[in-house]
């Protein structure tokens, strides 16, 4: 018996180390150089839900930090990041730990992480947080939220959908219907819909944000349904990617730049780009504001961008129409209805 | 609306894809039966499996040989079971534990090679659906049956083999003994740890396959935790399926032609809110198991470590 204890004991712990190296925390450049703020280095730390190669959510705000990083060089801007962060707890911790070592900015990626940070901001008057996609700052002096208008990406992707769609069928496969997806989707639909206000565009939730095999089957079942033109928001709709590759149905990405998945059938995506915001929040610090303030990207500011495949066959069809609709909806000439 | 359902592209769709759903959930389900049947729950199927897929999709990837991506997710399998019989069946570990260790090693180990290995997302071109001349120009029954991938073909013709296997020959008389009265089948000269062994070894295998059924043939992706929780309902899936290859390919059907159902009543605009839509699959497969579990007995060495009595 005592040498069952003991092994099962190493494996769990062996085990643990393992799963600690692979999913959550992996750390870069992070010379723990405590100084006073304003003479070193601005340091971020950030806490994300996925992985930082998701081609969706989290990678979004990676590839926004690094930058931010470019533009103001390594030696002005230092960040470390937690990725794989799905169980609120472990992302709370890592949280609380970035907060004591000092760092000048914790940026809570995702939602869920919300009460958590109402908890930890006060203990940390002298750290500002951020934490998106939200506008809630919950009246805190160093709590920042930022969200993102993802409604918009979605009109004009929407737009280039219902043009480039010759049954007039587009499926969309969503994860939970709630928050930025929500925005997303109904953006999308009501672009469609600008467009062509016959066309059918067929709706799933698969209720989960990490089920490829799902989202896969739902894209299946869209095409199965006539769509020839497929969306779809976060990070388990690479499987309904490669389904629409398989198929030679056009996909149409958000959040982050999906074109390096299937080159033939992405279209655009819409890729949010945080560094304006980062840039803005990293300034107030700077002069002593530590938060109370909420953000949110849009077309108009350079925090949603449409970027086309260049690579798209048919893309010419749509991308002046495209254009259109993004001037649009920067200078306000064009509004959307949600539901 | 929901005359719809009922319409003949809707039932092809609904039975096409529920078929294939139910193929990872097959493998490693009948892999977990011949385990539980000779006494050993292993919980680490779903590590297993996101092993395997790892495997088989970055030997893909990097070869474009997918016969030998099989082979690898079989050989990771393999080994991650070997480590698992050594555990529970020479040092009499806590079954259920250690499952959840070797679950939590597959699923870090997996994303660590992930990052390191691969760094992102890619695809690769897996098995193909198969053209059965004649069969699959049947209108329906073709496209539902005989228009699938090899690994799907393979986890059906499993059943049959996994049923023959355990009753009707020596070696599933064996497994059978072992895991209802160890002791009995020990003083018979049967090995204990040599069939206990087998099964968690061949469990594992399957586990592989299972794992390489979705990253090289139904998504043909690799990503963090792709399995996400499949492995725990395969286990699930040998409850309910009672310990055997038939109740489990019931069990998995069932439970996989209800998710295409859901899918196609949200595609359809059903006016059900899609929370309700993606509850129905596991509210029905409790609901059955209710109904039908009590009746039936566990083996009676489940989860229990056989240590001899001298």
């Amino acid at each position: 018996m005592k040498k069952f204890a003991w092994f099962l004991t190493l494996i769990l712990a062996l085990s643990l180390i393992l799963s600690a190296c692979g999913a959550p925390a992996a750390t870069t450049e992070a010379p723990a150089a405590t100084e006073a703020p304003g003479s070193g280095p601005f340091r971020v730390a950030v806490v994300m839900p996925s992985a930082i190669n998701d081609l969706a959510f989290s990678q979004s705000m990676y590839d926004s930090l690094l930058r931010v990083q470019e533009e103001m060089g390594a030696e002005n801007f230092e960040f470390v990041y937690s990725e794989g962060m799905f169980v609120v707890d472990d992302a709370a911790a890592a949280i609380r730990d970035y907060a004591s070592q000092g760092y000048n900015l914790v940026i809570a990626h995702g939602s869920q992480y919300g009460s958590s940070l109402q908890e930890i901001a006060p203990d940390f008057p002298e750290t500002s947080f951020a934490w998106g996609t939200t506008v809630d700052t919950f009246g805190e002096p160093n709590i920042f939220a930022y969200e993102a208008a993802s409604q918009e990406g979605g009109f004009v992707n929407g737009v280039m959908a219902a043009t480039l769609s010759q049954s007039n069928v587009i499926g969309v496969v969503g994860p939970i219907e709630t928050g930025d997806a929500k925005l997303y989707v109904d953006g999308f639909k009501a672009g469609v819909l600008s467009v062509k206000p016959d066309a059918t565009v067929n709706v799933n939730y698969i209720g989960s944000f990490s089920d490829v095999a799902l989202a896969s089957e739902a894209a299946t079942t869209h095409i199965s349904a006539g769509a020839d033109v497929l969306t779809g928001t976060a990070q388990m709709v690479v499987g309904a990617i490669g389904k629409a590759e398989e198929n030679d149905v056009l996909w149409f990405g958000t959040q982050s730049n999906q074109t390096s998945l299937a080159p033939s059938v992405v279209v655009a995506s819409q890729v949010y780009h945080w560094e304006g915001i980062l840039n803005e929040m990293i300034t107030l610090i700077k002069s002593g504001t530590l938060g109370g303030q909420s953000f949110k990207a849009d077309l108009a500011n350079g925090g949603e961008v449409i970027e086309f495949n260049p690579d798209s066959t048919v893309l010419e069809n749509a991308q002046t129409l495209a254009e259109t609709t993004i001037e649009g909806l920067k200078d306000g000439s064009i509004t959307i209805t949600l539901p | 609306m929901i005359s719809d359902l009922f319409s003949v592209t809707v039932l092809i769709g609904i039975l096409a894809s529920g078929i294939r759903l139910a193929t990872p959930y097959l493998y490693a389900a009948i892999g977990e039966t011949f385990g539980q049947r000779s006494g050993v729950l292993n919980l680490g199927v779903e590590g297993q499996m996101l092993l395997g897929a790892f495997a088989a999709f970055y030997v893909a990837f990097t070869t474009g040989n997918l016969w030998l991506g099989v082979l690898t997710a079989m050989t990771v399998g393999a080994l991650m079971g070997l480590a698992m019989a050594y555990v529970t069946v020479n040092l009499n570990a806590e079954q259920g534990i250690s499952g959840i260790g070797f679950f939590l090693f597959g699923l870090g180990m997996s994303d660590l090679l992930f990052q390191k290995m691969l760094g992102t997302v890619e695809t690769v071109k897996g098995f193909p659906e198969i053209y059965i001349p004649g069969l699959s120009d049947i209108p329906g029954i073709g496209e539902i049956f005989f228009s699938q991938n090899l690994l799907v073909y393979g986890a059906y013709l499993l059943v049959p083999i996994a049923w023959f296997v355990l009753n009707k020959t020596t070696l599933g008389l064996k497994i059978r003994s072992v895991g209802e009265n160890p002791d009995a089948a020990d003083s018979l000269g049967v090995s204990v740890a040599r069939i206990r062994y087998f099964t968690i070894i061949l469990g594992g295998t399957l586990s592989g396959i299972a794992g390489a059924s979705l990253s090289i043939a139904l998504l043909n992706v690799f990503q963090q935790n792709l399995t996400s929780g499949l492995g725990f309902i395969a286990v699930a899936l040998v409850y309910f399926g009672a310990w055997r290859p038939v109740g489990v390919l019931a069990g998995a059907l069932l439970f996989s032609m209800i998710n295409s159902l859901q899918l196609w009543i949200q595609v359809l605009g059903i006016n059900i809110p899609s929370d309700i839509a993606v509850m129905m699959p596991y509210v029905l497969t409790i609901l059955v198991l209710v109904a039908t579990v009590s009746r039936v007995r566990a083996p009676s060495a489940l989860t229990k470590p056989f240590e001899r009595e001298n």
